[in-house]
């Protein structure tokens, strides 16, 4: 609803645009942008709009990764699969604290190279807490804890737009003991690959 | 943007009633100038009343069973606020039952040192009932409120609209009995669809004040929090999941439409009305860090109050819709702060306790913030008054206590509790007394009290 009316916008806005030129001087001369390396910044939607023909001819976002092999099992799983057993560990965090400590560091530089090397992948990072703060408060900790891993994987060259965050607080402890064992796998940015 | 949705439909049904209430003329021999309110024995001591059952003027079941029901209902909805004292309920058998208000046994009543007795009749009518009450004070056998209502066959509306007349007229106390709690829970058991991990949804749920008539109001199977009444208590804004991100919407909940206040834009949370209900304020991390916002009930004019690298959550409006009080780590661990509704001025901090969070500005008279403090394994309910800074505490560890709401004339709080295993509403006096459940079933969270 809400999301469909900027779409439309920005369909409808296109549309003016390509008739404007077209009514005019069909075509006009516009550079083209270079078509190979750019795709990872194209996944949303463009495809969708379509303009005019010529602006855009490349419609490569899934082609242009440099093809895994084919006996690749992560390649070959679905999302579903990928996510049951996922290859992108969890980091884990302090009480209070959002913080990415040397052991949350080396999950993330692990995480990070995956993430390269398949670059269709895009990951929402969800920030989660233990029972031991408020249900309200809890919300914007997840929140922080999603951002410190994402600021943190943006810093060893993954495009910002390939991560999502989402905060769910307390709501979804990971396991539902109440003492410190629990508790620490409660406080954690956990991964879901949700392209390919 | 306005998106018609079914929501749960039968709320409409039960909610909106109004009942039709008209003065009864008083017996002419009444004169006009006495008090017409009942006083305790000596001063200070509240006055002491019976509520009898009420009399049926017809012998069906179901004007009996109304009879009953409001004669119950309406002594626990008058002993609520503390006002009255009340001779036990298991001695009025031992007393003749009146038949009509011409033979009350006054004597009788007196006896068991009664000041006031409530007397109220049903009579069955063709489409619903006509219920009269009279509260007379016993040591003058007279009549001191008398009132008349019908179009409604709701016995615990009935009840509610009783009981606040009466607390209005006796005490001169805007009572809470028509108004409802609004919380979220877990209570039906369902899954979030396409997660790995299995994952139960909340939703948005009402109840009348004392935890009877509940009902659900959302129904999209994904996480549903932070209910807020909007003031006119028309309409509920909460945090939902519905799209993905957590965004605010608003549940018309008796014309069946929501809308989103948010409009897609980041992740937004924790809803809270203006007092005039004109605006909403929110947290959220459009701009990349948790943050205060303010924006139109339309989700018009968003304006962002807090600045702060620090998280900023928890908004929460005073009455004179001036200022707002809120939750930051600004010094290193969530407190309480206040700053000007419109963002202007220095942010002043209000508390100094381990961990503070979910501020929730009393209504007038009481110039108080309830919130949530750390006590070590969990949270217990404080209340600090904003101009001394005098803290007092309502709950004291029996299991982890969060997220207090005020009742709206802000004698009573709800809050949840994990005192009783599960986690669930109770509600409490301001002052730490009069504890009492109001949720059974599943997990309960988040109570917010209409006005």
């Amino acid at each position: 609803m809400s999301i469909a009316k900027p779409a439309l916008f920005v369909l409808m806005a296109a549309t003016v645009v390509a008739l404007g030129c077209g009514g005019k001087k069909p075509p006009v001369a516009r550079p083209l942008p270079p078509p190979p390396p750019v795709a990872s910044a194209t996944p949303p939607a463009p495809t969708t709009a379509r303009p005019p023909a010529p602006p855009r001819p490349s419609v490569e976002p899934t082609t242009v990764p440099p093809e895994p092999v084919r006996d690749d099992a992560i390649a070959s799983a679905t999302l579903d699969e990928l996510n049951r057993n996922s290859p992108l560990r969890p980091v884990f965090f302090a009480l209070d604290s959002a913080e990415i400590d040397p052991a949350a560091k080396a999950v993330l530089d692990a995480n990070a190279p995956l993430m390269k090397r398949y670059p269709g992948w895009v990951v929402t990072i969800e920030g989660h807490c233990d029972e031991r703060g408020t249900a309200e408060y809890n919300l914007a900790l997840g929140e922080r804890r999603a951002i410190a891993a994402r600021t943190y994987l943006v810093s060893l060259g993954i495009p910002a737009d390939r991560l999502k965050t989402v905060s769910y607080g307390k709501e979804f402890p990971f396991d539902p003991g109440h003492d410190d064992g629990a508790w620490a796998k409660n406080r954690r940015a956990h991964f879901v690959i949700t392209a390919k | 943007m306005k998106s018609t949705a079914l929501l749960t439909l039968a709320l409409v049904a039960g909610l909106g009633l109004a009942i039709g209430a008209r003065q009864q003329p008083p017996p002419p021999q009444q004169p006009t100038d006495v008090a017409t309110t009942i006083s305790g024995e000596g001063s200070g001591t509240p006055p002491r009343f019976a509520v009898p059952p009420f009399i049926s003027l017809s012998s069906d079941a179901e004007t009996t069973a109304i009879a009953r029901t409001i004669g119950d209902v309406l002594w626990d909805d008058l002993n609520f606020e503390r006002e009255f004292a009340f001779i036990p309920r298991d001695v009025y058998a031992t007393i003749p039952a009146a038949k009509s208000f011409d033979d009350v046994p006054f004597d009788r009543w007196r006896e068991l040192n009664a000041d006031g007795v409530v007397v109220g009749t049903v009579q069955k009518l063709g489409t619903g009932f006509q219920i009269q009450v009279r509260l007379f004070d016993v040591r003058q056998k007279r009549q001191v409120f008398g009132k008349e209502y019908s179009g409604s066959s709701n016995a615990r509306l009935y009840a509610h609209t009783i009981s606040d007349d009466i607390h209005l007229q006796q005490r001169a106390l805007r009572g809470v009995a028509r108004t409802k709690l609004a919380f979220d829970s877990d209570r039906d058991g369902e899954r979030m669809s396409g997660t790995v991990e299995s994952r139960g949804v909340k939703e948005i749920y009402t109840a009348d004040y004392d935890g009877e008539n509940q009902r659900r109001v959302t129904t999209n199977r994904t996480l549903n929090i932070n209910p807020a009444w909007s003031p006119d208590a028309r309409s509920l804004a909460y945090t939902s999941y519905r799209r993905g991100p957590p965004s605010i919407f608003v549940s018309h909940i008796y014309d069946g439409i929501f809308e989103e206040v948010t409009k897609g834009v980041g992740e937004s949370w924790l809803p809270a009305w203006s007092p005039d209900g004109t605006r909403v304020a929110f947290t959220s991390t459009r701009d990349g860090n948790s943050e205060i916002y303010v924006a139109n009930r339309d989700g018009s004019n968003v304006r962002r109050i807090t600045n702060n690298p620090a998280i900023d959550s928890t908004p929460t409006w005073a009455p004179s819709g001036t200022q707002i009080a809120f939750t930051s780590d600004r010094s290193g661990s969530p407190q309480i702060y206040l700053v000007a509704a419109d963002g202007l001025g220095a942010v002043q901090r209000l508390t100094s306790e381990s961990y503070a969070d979910r501020p929730t500005w009393s209504p007038a008279p009481y110039n108080e913030i309830a919130f949530a403090s750390r006590n070590g394994p969990g949270f217990d309910i404080k209340i600090i008054d904003v101009a001394t800074r005098a803290v007092k505490q309502l709950t004291f560890g029996e299991g982890s206590n969060e997220s207090p709401s005020y009742a709206p004339n802000g004698r009573h709080l709800a809050f949840m509790s994990t005192r009783a295993g599960k986690a669930q509403i109770f509600t409490i006096t301001r002052d730490g007394r009069n504890l009492k459940q109001v949720t059974r079933t599943g997990n309960n969270y988040q109570p917010d009290w209409s006005r």
